[in-house]
């Protein structure tokens, strides 16, 4: 693990010491202020194991079990078994690779620009215009994932509306969700997800000081020199926090591409979740699932360190 | 000095605020006088066959036993959701209904895994038992000699097709192919005289689940020689067969020369539906490999009401690979109730059983869901065959009808199966290649008690 950054929110902050007193509390009336401390919490505390800690652990545990969900008397424990199944199997690697695609084109391209964009663009544009593209952008978020999904099958699918519009342009048209499914679960995410960025970016962008915009402008920088050189490091922390929220949520989108392909045709838009589905209630295999749910941990535990890391120059 | 409340004070509130929030009660809704039975609605949500039927027997049940109540838990899903949620339902004594509607392919598995109660102590004192036809008391019966499920009716499958379309082509209304190549002809003659229809319909690949497996693959194999899923002698599944290969090679003609569903159609997971509700009743399918329980959509407040479709459509029974004798092929499957393991009310829910399984109650579910009748007295009875146009068809086959090895390790082998047919129907893999895929999967999901053909 890196080192902690100072005193981030999840930082427990010692309370500054009285004026130094000769002598020092006893060690027993501590203990009993740290208790009483301790106890608005900890009801908090106690949930969180029950309902967090306590599924998580045991998640650990299966995973390394050869739990099914029907056709077997009793699971045993078997180690490892399920990871190294895992590696030498071809459907998990494609997943993590058609997740890698998935995440890096919907979030990282598609929702991190889109929204950045989309969010300048409203700075300079009128009341109405800026009331308009903000309702319509944040009606694609608020939109219930199953509801979004099927919008965007009937958009895609063979007698649906992109066909059609390619149609009357005379332009061929085909099913992209058999041609190019990862494509088009891809566009469905960043449709469905840009308006978190953009409201992210927004908030962002008006904190910058008009003075330094004006500045930059007087000394005649242009549009793209000034979000290069003045816009762009003044959001980086917003930047970096949005790409973890986004990347974590993409990595876990399951009902969008479940309504849409089913991570088909074939397994060519089966990410990780789906895979995991799969292999767990499909296939009834527990324990592999639940051993791959861990992997798919790993991954956004790497991504989340990458980011940190970015995050951390010159704080 | 503000007043400090003593630890142990504050330990007590913590406490009792953390027991309220998880709301660890012992209630689970345990009633020794209610009897909780699921049952799977289906996913169309104009069709309530089930609904109704269940219904009627509650109203019934709840009077002839004052005081007893049924609660009816209905679960809203495709089938392999089904089968995931009633799994992980009756893994709890909380959650566990005292009754479930099992499919018997999945039977044996969830017996394997202690999810259900030996019926034969129930069914040794009720004398109705002795109504029901051999073959459908041994679809529920285990390795261990004891039946785990009372069946509500079976199924057959056979060839539907539409006398317009081959009014047009030129076909004719009696039609009944005599090999799988006179499908082909047919299908063929369909491509090139009616454009703008599907002339086949074959179900595969993983989307459309065990009706992949059934009502396509297994139509195919078991007309091609013995037994060419699993040996019972050996007790092993089957893998490298060449009858496996043919019926691969069935399927990749149907989808390679266009004369199945557009691809992606044919892998759309709502597509069952689409077959039932549109294609037949629109004249857009000439010929649909299925199941005799079609019509439960179409009669009279089933759905999608179509009186008229015994008129309109034909039937023909599905011929062996090349007519070898017996010349038929069909698959019979069909549902039972079990009782779980974990129920808190076993007793009550026999009764309920009971109840359902009255001749009169029966009768009313076969003709209600298209359903072949299991009880020989109903069979016999000349109201239930007239009841349905296609009912006397579809019971004709049972005696050259098959019966899928439901063996604890069949779901995985049948999910191998619809994973070689989305191959080759996407044109992903060759036959063979996808054939040998099937062999590896069947291979690790049976720890090799495989037998090479």
């Amino acid at each position: 693990m890196t080192t902690a950054p100072p005193a981030g929110p999840g930082d427990i902050v010692k309370t500054a010491p009285g004026p130094s007193s000769s002598h020092p509390p006893s060690r027993r009336k501590l203990t009993g202020r740290a208790l009483s401390r301790a106890l608005p919490v900890s009801p908090a505390v106690i949930l969180l194991l029950l309902f967090l800690a306590g599924p998580i652990g045991y998640c650990a545990y299966i995973a390394f079990t050869d739990l099914q969900l029907t056709g077997q008397a009793e699971s045993s424990f078997v180690g490892f078994d399920n990871f190294r199944k895992a590696f030498g199997d071809e459907a998990f690697l494609n997943a993590v690779w058609l997740t890698l695609v998935f995440t890096v084109v919907s979030s990282l391209i598609g929702q991190n620009t889109i929204g950045l964009a989309l969010a300048s663009l409203m700075q300079r544009a009128s009341k109405p215009v800026r009331t308009l593209t903000g309702a319509i952008v944040i009606t694609a978020w608020v939109l219930p994932e199953v509801v979004a999904a099927f919008l965007l099958y009937a958009f895609f699918r063979r007698e649906g509306t992109l066909n059609a519009v390619l149609d009357f342009l005379h332009l061929p048209s085909q099913n992209w969700m058999y041609t190019l499914p990862i494509l088009a679960v891809s566009f469905a995410n960043v449709w469905r997800g840009t308006a978190f960025s953009m409201l992210v970016y927004s908030a962002a962008l008006n904190e910058i000081p008009k003075e330094i915009t004006e500045a930059a402008e007087v000394d005649g920088a242009g549009g793209w020199r000034r979000m290069w050189h003045i816009t762009l490091p003044m959001i980086r922390r917003s930047i970096g926090t949005n790409l973890m929220l986004n990347t974590l949520q993409t990595l876990s989108v399951f009902g969008l591409i479940w309504v849409m392909t089913r991570g088909g045709p074939g397994n060519r838009s089966q990410t990780l979740p789906l895979f995991m589905y799969e292999q767990a209630f499909q296939k009834s295999m527990i324990g592999y699932g639940t051993a791959v749910a861990l992997l798919l941990l790993v991954v956004g535990s790497l991504f989340s360190l990458v980011y940190m890391r970015l995050l951390r120059t010159e704080v | 000095m503000p007043v400090r409340p003593t630890t142990p004070l504050l330990l007590a509130t913590a406490l009792v605020a953390a027991g309220t929030l998880t709301a660890c009660g012992g209630d689970s809704g345990d009633d020794p006088d209610t009897v909780k039975v699921s049952f799977k609605q289906s996913t169309d949500n104009q069709v309530k066959v089930m609904d109704t039927y269940l219904a009627d027997i509650k109203k019934q049940f709840e009077k002839a036993n004052p005081g007893k109540k049924v609660k009816l838990v209905p679960i809203k899903a495709p089938d392999s959701e089904y089968y995931t949620k009633l799994q992980q339902m009756m893994r709890s004594p909380k959650t566990a209904p005292d009754l479930v509607y099992e499919d018997t392919f999945l039977i044996n598995s969830d017996i394997t895994s202690g999810y259900l109660k030996p019926l034969d102590p129930y069914l040794d004192k009720w004398e109705d038992w002795n109504q029901f036809i051999g073959t459908s008391k041994s679809a529920a019966k285990a390795a261990d000699g004891k039946t785990y499920g009372v069946p509500d009716g079976t199924d057959t499958r056979g060839l539907w097709f539409s006398k317009g379309i081959f009014k047009k082509a030129g076909l004719p209304a009696d039609w009944q192919p005599k090999s799988w190549d006179d499908i082909l002809e047919t299908a063929r003659t369909i491509k090139k005289k009616v454009p703008g229809v599907t002339p086949l319909n074959v179900y595969t690949g993983k989307p459309a689940g065990e009706a992949a497996t059934m009502q396509g693959m297994e139509m195919l194999l078991y007309g091609t020689g013995q037994d060419p899923m699993y040996d019972p002698k050996s007790k092993k599944w089957v893998t490298g067969s060449q009858g496996f290969k043919d019926s691969l090679k069935f399927v990749e003609t149907v989808y390679k020369e266009k004369l199945g569903p557009d691809v992606t159609d044919a892998l759309d997971p709502n597509f069952a539906t689409r077959v039932r509700g549109e294609l037949l009743p629109e004249d857009k399918l000439g010929i649909n490999l299925d199941g005799s329980w079609l019509p439960q959509d179409w009669g009279k407040g089933a759905g999608h009401e179509w009186p008229e479709w015994s008129k309109k459509l034909g039937l023909a029974h599905m011929p062996t690979q090349n007519g070898e004798a017996p010349g038929k092929v069909s698959m019979s499957g069909g549902w039972t109730w079990a009782i779980p393991t974990k129920a808190s009310n076993p007793d009550l829910a026999f009764k309920f059983i009971e109840q359902m399984q009255t001749k009169a109650n029966a009768q009313k579910w076969y003709v209600a869901n298209s359903g072949i009748a299991v009880r020989k007295d109903v069979a016999a009875d000349p109201a239930y065959l007239k009841a349905q146009p296609g009912l006397k068809f579809f019971t004709d086959l049972v005696p050259s009808t098959h019966y899928r090895p439901a063996y604890p390790a069949y779901p995985k082998v049948s999910t191998a199966v619809q994973e070689a047919m989305e191959k080759v129907t996407t044109g992903d893999a060759s036959v063979e290649d996808a054939a040998s895929g099937y062999d590896d999967e069947v291979k690790a999901a049976t720890d090799g008690e495989v037998v090479e053909k």
